[in-house]
């Protein structure tokens, strides 16, 4: 806006005449465009039911657009996203949110995965202390120190020093 | 033999997957039940259709067991279902009580002459907000209703003669027998309708 | 006629696929040599009855053969010739054909490249490859075949969803779908090895750039249809966790953990168990993918015209499948040994790190795309898992990875000491800080993820160059700078180029996610909107013909100053045949930014809605994604790859064998004291 109006002043001196400067601001298509953003924001978690696969914000289904402009009124009376959502759970079920509410059933859902980490990084360390005990109770005879030497350094040459060189058999 | 078990644990959770990928395959992602089953009807009074000058209310049927037949003229699949209403207001078993979703009251009126008019009532639901009250979410939908009121189950998308027969129909002689004045522990379901 | 010898050489195929499965493995297996020499024939054969049969379909949808069901319901005569040739994969039937092609085109390449191993081997990986192209002969055979004629012939085809007349759906799918095939020449070597009891360090060696290939064409293939997905739908998003995105996204995941397991197991022999089961994994996640977009269980934007039946034929084939080879994995895995020594602190470990965080953020992936239908089976209530859910999922899972990506290259093999590492990451982490939070500064605005966005870039980043330059300076001899650093081996630039492809795209989604301005304007002619210091003036609609649909053309003209940038004309079309209207938009590509336009409706009073964007390093995200795959190119230029002879090959892999066996032996020894 105002790098615009720099535009304007800067090209009326130098006498310019560019379209641009006389050409009137587009007005945003929304009568509020900050109510618009929160109406979005909040459409953007709202499945749509018709559609395959959309929300409510993406969707041009005639249900949608239904819907969003429910959001809208809503959004306008001052109800928070949550009051609205619940609104459309009441009608339609928990299908309707894209964000899974955190219940019983979902449980699963949202702790699954941190589960899963918690548990792959529990198994892999005790694997590898399990590893270590293990190998380490086996020292390797000198003949075959030699040989692990040997294949090392031949793994090193031809995999093109891709190791930097650190292989250091112990 | 216990340790080499864990190595069967991928196989395991394979096969279980897989058992629910086999029963995915006969579920219908895309319908989605009411949460209004077993709970009150939204409140709504409309204008009628035949006569703009008089209301009708979901609350004037308190103490019936109706169904309330969700349409448009616009609506395709409706005309799938409608030969069905019409015959089953001819026999007269159950009131239907239509709403007229998002539709022209002029054209509705001519759709109704055109094909047969199977309603008691339609009630005219021009912006569709009642419609959204109701969860509706495709055309056509039916939902039947018992006598204190409550949504006891809805039919997605058109009535077929093996839905009447084998849900709607039993669930309505069962709701017949009910008391009104009696609240229900639990609500009976019908087999058909599951 | 055409159709019919195609459909005759897909029978013959099929026929191939099965003597090339029951003769190389029963062959490999008995020690039968004839048998064994059979397998190599019988792939190039199969390959070039698929390929005809490919040619004849493409023959039918170029000449507009409209007696073909398949080309009446995809193609129509207005179509353009190229949107004729894509229209083949464009639906089930065809796309289904394009898999197999590629099948029997990674059997050929494996049995054309792979002179160099042993006979018995080959034949057991070419056995396994014809045994999954046999099921999906019959797959399409059965259920979907292409070459169904229509009684009578439609006058003109039903047409391409005009969503996919573009030519970034000319490439994607066959990408996307090169990438899913190709992890089948690493599963095949897994279940070859499983077969044969012979679990070596070779294996892994083998199956490396087989992996690594495929993991380049999934990575293009994703991209490009990230890619896609950004300027044809008309909304800007660049990804939807759509469960067919999710598809594609899981099998590339696996496949990340694989190629860095396979590094660990072909250098130290360690986790060949591991390994394995990634190799399956990656493979059973493609075939999951298949499953899942075509068999109508969930539901989405993308996915084909489905069929239960269909379904459950894909269901026996992912049970005979993936089941086989986890039962096998079970029976045969408990006998392999351990490998290589190596500390707590080490490489190995970090790279073992790294595919937990990638298998657990595969299985995520897995867990929401599939809770909805889990849930629904159980009676338990319907419910959608979106975009919100994956988002606050995924991106505390791949953090951790991100940050690990940096250190696992500078982590010396075997031991490696924490003070070493922390003295040669130090310039890295400071940068890294200190971006987190010059960064958000310049752009004017903070959040929360921001500066961690742009603190693990600039680590990943700077942690490369410090590898690289660490590198460069242990070259010993003549040369500058950058012909030593030109003189590194191929697979470590390789893996230092992909490394870095994450930072750029870490940057894109960070910047794209946290600065992009996006403006709904209503707009008469001659009116102007400013944003990011760019203005767009809108000059009015005029009607314009296409080949096969009308459109209305936007005029807007951006200007920076007094600097004309360029002219974008957006397109609202309307698709004569399938009458359905599309948004096409007009888009600015430039290094640090898009400028994104789409046109809407008409609304009152002669004016129409216009959508701007102004989309900060959203590039970055594909430009990463093809350095990430340039990475992958890279990896397998290698000099190992190409030069080794066939005598020293042997030598050292007999060596390995050796060597890993006899450790392998004195583990198992102290194990069952």
């Amino acid at each position: 806006m105002r790098l615009h109006l720099v535009i304007a002043v800067l090209s009326l001196v130098l006498g310019f005449n560019a379209i641009a400067v006389f050409a009137k601001e587009a007005q945003p298509l929304a009568a509020d465009p900050q109510l618009e953003k929160r109406v979005n924001d909040i459409a953007k978690e709202l499945r749509c039911l018709v559609c395959q696969n959309q929300t409510i914000a993406d969707s041009h289904a005639d249900l949608a657009i239904d819907l969003k402009n429910q959001v809208r009124d809503m959004v306008g009376s001052g109800k928070t996203q949550k009051e609205i959502v619940d609104y459309m759970v009441q009608r339609y079920g928990d299908f309707v949110r894209y964000r899974p509410p955190i219940k019983p059933t979902t449980y699963l859902l949202w702790a699954g995965p941190f589960i899963l980490l918690v548990v792959g990084v529990v198994l892999l360390i005790s694997n590898l202390r399990k590893r270590k005990l293990a190998i380490a109770d086996t020292p390797l005879s000198a003949d075959e120190s030699e040989r692990l030497k040997s294949l090392l350094s031949a793994d090193v040459s031809t995999a093109g020093k891709n190791s930097g060189g650190e292989v250091k058999p112990s | 033999m216990s340790k080499n078990i864990r190595y069967l644990v991928p196989l395991i959770i394979f096969i279980v997957v897989a058992a629910f990928l086999y029963r995915g395959l006969s579920l219908n992602p895309r319908e989605v039940p009411s949460p209004f089953i077993n709970k009150p009807a939204p409140d709504f009074t409309l204008q009628k259709l035949e006569n703009m000058g008089e209301q009708f209310s979901n609350k004037d049927m308190l103490g019936k067991v109706w169904l309330l037949n969700v349409w448009a003229s616009w609506c395709v699949a409706c005309r799938q279902e409608h030969p069905l209403l019409v015959q089953m207001r001819r026999r007269g078993e159950i009131p239907i009580y239509g709403l007229n979703y998002k539709d022209a009251p002029s054209q509705a009126r001519q759709w109704l002459k055109q094909h047969g008019d199977p309603y008691e009532i339609s009630v005219v639901d021009f912006q569709g907000n009642v419609g959204i009250d109701y969860g509706v979410y495709g055309v056509p939908e039916t939902f039947i209703i018992d006598k204190r009121g409550i949504i006891r189950h809805k039919v997605i998308g058109p009535i077929s003669t093996n839905i009447l027969n084998e849900c709607v129909m039993p669930l309505v002689k069962v709701l017949e027998q009910e008391d009104p004045q009696v609240t229900p522990t639990e609500y009976q379901r019908v087999e058909g309708c599951a | 006629m055409v159709p019919e010898i195609g459909h005759f050489a897909l029978i013959l195929a099929l026929c191939i696929a099965i003597v090339q499965a029951v003769v190389s493995i029963a062959g490999a297996q008995l020690g039968v040599k004839s048998w064994v020499a059979i397998a190599k024939p019988a792939a190039q054969a199969q390959l070039v009855f698929v390929v005809t049969a490919f040619g004849c379909l493409m023959y039918a949808f170029i000449q507009n053969d409209f007696s073909v069901t398949y080309v009446a319901m995809q193609s129509n005569s207005m179509l353009p010739t190229v949107y004729r040739i894509s229209a083949i994969w464009g639906g089930h039937e065809g796309s289904m054909l394009l898999w197999v092609t590629f099948l029997a085109v990674w059997t050929g390449a494996v049995a054309m490249f792979s002179k160099n191993l042993p006979d018995d081997m080959v034949a057991r990986v070419i056995g396994v490859m014809g045994l999954v192209s046999a099921g999906f002969y019959m797959f399409i055979l059965f259920t979907s075949n292409p070459f169904d004629r229509l009684l009578p012939p439609a006058m003109d085809g039903r047409d391409l969803n005009p969503l996919l007349q573009d030519p970034g759906l000319v490439i994607h799918p066959p990408m996307l779908y090169m990438g899913y095939v190709g992890f089948s020449v690493a599963f095949s070597f897994a279940i070859a090895a499983l077969l044969s009891g012979r679990l070596d360090a070779a294996w892994a060696r083998w199956s490396r750039p087989w992996t690594t290939v495929a993991w380049m064409f999934l990575t293009m293939g994703i991209g490009l249809g990230s890619w896609w997905a950004y300027y044809e739908l008309g909304w800007g998003g660049w990804w939807f966790w759509d469960p067919v995105e999710n598809a594609s996204f899981m099998p590339w995941l696996m496949g990340t953990a694989l190629v860095h397991s396979l590094a660990v197991t072909e250098k130290r022999g360690s986790f060949k168990n591991w390994t394995v089961l990634l190799a399956i994994f990656a493979f059973s996640l493609s075939l999951l993918g298949t499953f899942l977009v075509r068999s109508g269980v969930l539901t989405s934007v993308h996915a084909f015209a489905t069929d239960p039946e269909r379904g459950v034929f894909i269901l026996i084939l992912l049970l005979i499948t993936i089941g086989t080879s986890l039962a096998l994995f079970a029976w045969r895995a408990p006998k392999v040994g351990m490998g290589g020594k190596f500390h707590l602190v080490s490489r190995e470990t970090f790279l073992l790190a790294n595919n937990v965080v990638l298998v657990v953020a595969a299985a995520a992936v897995l867990l929401g795309t599939l809770y909805p239908l889990l849930l629904d089976a159980l009676g338990m209530g319907k419910i959608s898992v979106g975009p919100p859910y994956f988002n606050a999922v995924f991106v505390p899972l791949m953090a951790p990875a991100v940050f690990l990506m940096a250190i696992g290259p500078i982590t010396r093999w075997k031991q490696a000491n924490v003070m070493d590492m922390v003295s040669r990451l130090k310039w890295a982490a400071a940068i890294a800080i200190i971006m987190a939070i010059v960064t958000p500064f310049a752009m004017g605005e903070w959040g929360l993820l921001r500066p961690l966005g742009f603190a693990l870039s600039f680590w990943v980043a700077s942690a490369v160059v410090i590898t690289l330059v660490e590198r460069v300076q242990k070259v010993k001899g003549p040369g500058n700078y950058f012909s030593k650093l030109v003189g590194l081996p191929n697979s470590f630039l390789g893996m230092c180029v992909a490394h870095f492809g994450v930072a750029v795209f870490v940057m894109g989604v960070t910047m794209v996610t946290s600065y992009e301005v996006e403006k709904d304007m209503r707009m008469e002619v001659g009116d102007t909107v400013t944003m990011g210091g760019y203005t767009f003036q809108f000059n009015g609609v005029s009607k314009v013909k296409g080949p096969n649909y009308n459109a209305n053309r936007g005029h807007i003209k951006v200007t920076k100053g007094d600097d004309l940038v360029t002219n974008l004309y957006p397109e609202k079309r309307e698709y004569l045949v399938q009458t359905m209207p599309m948004t096409e938009a007009a888009i600015d590509t430039g290094l640090f930014r898009d400028l994104y336009v789409s046109l809407g409706e008409p609304v009152s009073g002669g004016a129409w809605s216009v959508r701007v964007y102004y989309k900060p390093f959203v590039d970055w995200i594909w430009v990463g994604c093809f350095i990430m795959a340039f990475g992958g190119f890279l990896a397998i230029s290698d000099r190992r790859y190409r030069l080794v002879s066939k005598k020293r090959e042997e030598e050292e892999l007999a060596q390995a064998g050796e060597g890993v066996q006899g450790a392998t032996a004195h583990k198992v020894a102290t194990s069952e004291k």
